[in-house]
């Protein structure tokens, strides 16, 4: 399979989260640009879905549990064709529907209000349950980040979802290794990360997730397994595809400045 | 009249909703069995879900079903529903604006044995504060299944709290319940006394003593605290002059303070709030607790003296301006 067409699209992705958050002067790169190809994995190749028709009843859905990366939501969202680009550049504006975290029911293709960390997986179980009630097929997917994991509604959430079976959701851990105060396993570790979600019930696949192959792959094998939920833990690299971004914390929750945005847009037009 | 615990009826209610309506779907968090989910879960296994000592994730999932087109219930104790899971009401519930109705049991301090951790005394105050949350204390076991009823059309958050002992029966069946429509059981003129849960037949048995005495007091039913039903409330204090409130709850936050913020933005008339005065409960037989903490009729008929007395003050005041 040739990725030229995603690997296209996550450099479009990429200058829109430098781009938006600029404009806004504030808001999360480092984690948008670690999630880039799941994102666009999901929403340009996997999943099903049609911004023609948001609230089509049988679409796959997907629950941004780290609400935070919104920059990179809103960029798939707006390149998929579900609201114009040129409003990219309103996030966080006063009357904007780009809230600075997402906000059910102003956006179309927002599925959940998001922000509060945590939480993600257990919509993600309402969604599944509700798919099995109206017994349709389609899938709930979830992004989680690796930090967001040391809350502990994660793990009332994983136990429901394996408990009831819910083998229709599939969850990344965008395991950019990463949090505000520096690395997971020094802030609050969460490893053995693996045997953790392996004990819970889950089944388990690790992959790296800036791979396009290798998340078409999990989706698809996540899609086949049954009886168990699965989750991927994707190794990432948190402010990927800009040098100085890289594996920075800094670049979290705070955009480029003037100078940074131009190097960052120039390293977007050659890299990957 | 007779003593009937509301939950029984909201059991009753859910079960026959069930039945009414597929797209009805029941959370317990382990203590069905005291909320009364177990009706339903009896009749309609399939749209039931246990999710167990973890109600955080309880509010989560609800959230997902509603905003998967499912109308969702979710019920535990009031501590739990409305403390523990506050962050997870407000980020998903709440504001996404979606049709989870959190139905709290063993509000108040008529809980009883199970002491302090279990009396909830701030949950109204915690769904109060939240916007597009509506907030309902049902007066008895009638209003508890009407209010199920009336909250299962209704389109958005809900909380409605109940007790856990059986309180006197007050309301007839064929009496309407309408959310956010407040009930005049008692004409009156002297003072209103505002109740709400099961305070409200607290204040019709205040409102006896007090006509024993010769003053006549006006009761109303405030069933639902949010949106407070301000039109019967200041047509009522525009006749009367003063206003006491009773509820079984801390009388920071909740209806002695929303009756109190419309009071004083409109003419401001004197009033007595009756209710738990910034303080935890205890351990001890339901009756003993509603007599040391100062919720019994005897309460509100000492409030509605000195209500009147300041409203004689301030009348007297007025004159010598």
């Amino acid at each position: 399979m040739d990725f030229d067409f995603l690997k296209e699209r996550a450099r479009t992705i990429r200058r829109h989260v430098i781009d938006m958050t600029c404009a806004a002067g504030s808001g999360h790169p480092g984690g948008s640009l670690s999630a880039t190809e799941i994102l666009c994995t999901l929403y340009f190749h996997v999943m099903k879905h049609d911004p023609e028709a948001p609230q089509w009843k049988k679409r796959d859905r997907f629950v941004l549990s780290k609400g935070h990366v919104a920059p990179g939501l809103y960029a798939v969202l707006a390149e998929s064709g579900y609201f114009p680009v040129e409003e990219l550049r309103t996030l966080r504006e006063l009357g904007s529907r780009l809230q600075g975290h997402p906000s059910y029911g102003k956006l179309p293709g927002i599925e959940m209000s998001t922000g509060s960390l945590g939480q993600g997986i257990s919509i993600a179980n309402g969604m599944a349950l509700a798919a099995k009630l109206d017994s349709s097929d389609h899938r709930i997917y979830c992004l989680c980040g690796d930090g967001e994991l040391q809350s502990g509604q994660n793990w009332e959430a994983a136990m429901l979802a394996a408990h009831y079976k819910l083998d229709n959701i599939t969850v990344f851990v965008d395991r950019n290794k990463l949090q505000i105060m520096g690395d997971t396993e020094d802030v609050l570790s969460i490893e053995p990360l693996a045997d953790k979600w392996t004990a819970f019930g889950w089944n388990v696949l690790e992959i790296d997730g800036h791979d396009f192959a290798a998340i078409i792959k999990a989706c698809e094998d996540a899609k086949r397994f049954r009886g168990r939920p699965t989750v991927v833990i994707a190794n990432t690299v948190k402010g990927r595809g800009v040098s100085f971004m890289e594996n920075n914390a800094d670049f979290h929750g705070k955009c480029c400045n003037p100078e940074q945005k131009e190097k960052a847009m120039c390293e977007l037009e050659e890299c990957l | 009249m007779k003593n009937v615990a509301q939950r029984a009826y909201f059991g009753k209610a859910l079960a026959d909703l069930g039945g009414k309506d597929a797209e009805i779907v029941v959370l317990d968090a382990d203590l069905g069995s005291s909320t009364k989910t177990s009706d339903f879960a009896k009749s309609y296994p399939e749209r039931f879900f246990q999710c167990g000592i973890a109600e955080q994730n309880m509010i989560g999932t609800a959230a997902g079903l509603a905003v998967s087109g499912k109308k969702v219930f979710a019920s535990t104790f009031a501590v739990f529903a409305t403390g523990r899971c506050w962050d997870q009401i407000r980020q998903s519930v709440a504001y996404p604006d979606l049709n989870v109705k959190i139905v709290a049991t063993h509000c108040g301090i008529s809980v009883g044995g199970d002491g302090a951790s279990h009396q909830a005394l701030e949950d109204v105050s915690l769904m109060r504060s939240l916007p597009n949350m509506t907030v309902i204390c049902p007066a008895d076991a009638n209003e508890a299944y009407k209010a199920t009823m009336a909250m299962a059309e209704h389109d958005g958050p809900c909380y409605m709290r109940m007790g856990r002992a059986d309180f006197p029966v007050i309301t007839g069946e064929e009496d309407v319940f309408i959310i956010g429509k407040a009930t005049v059981l008692k004409k009156g003129k002297d003072v209103t006394l505002v109740g709400s849960g099961q305070m409200v037949s607290v204040c019709l048995e205040a409102a006896e003593m007090l006509k024993e005495d010769g003053v006549s007091a006006e009761v109303i039913n405030m069933s639902t605290v949010k949106p407070l039903d301000a039109d019967t409330l200041l047509e009522s204090a525009d006749r009367t002059r003063c206003v006491v409130t009773a509820e079984e709850h801390s009388i920071i936050g909740g209806l002695g303070s929303a009756v109190a913020e419309c009071l004083s933005e409109n003419d401001n008339q004197p009033l007595s709030r009756v209710g738990v005065r910034d303080s935890f409960g205890e351990s001890g037989e339901p009756e003993e607790l509603m007599i040391k903490y100062g919720l019994t009729k005897e309460d509100i008929v000492f409030a509605a003296r000195k209500v009147i007395d300041r409203k004689r003050k301030k009348k007297g005041f007025l004159w010598r301006k």
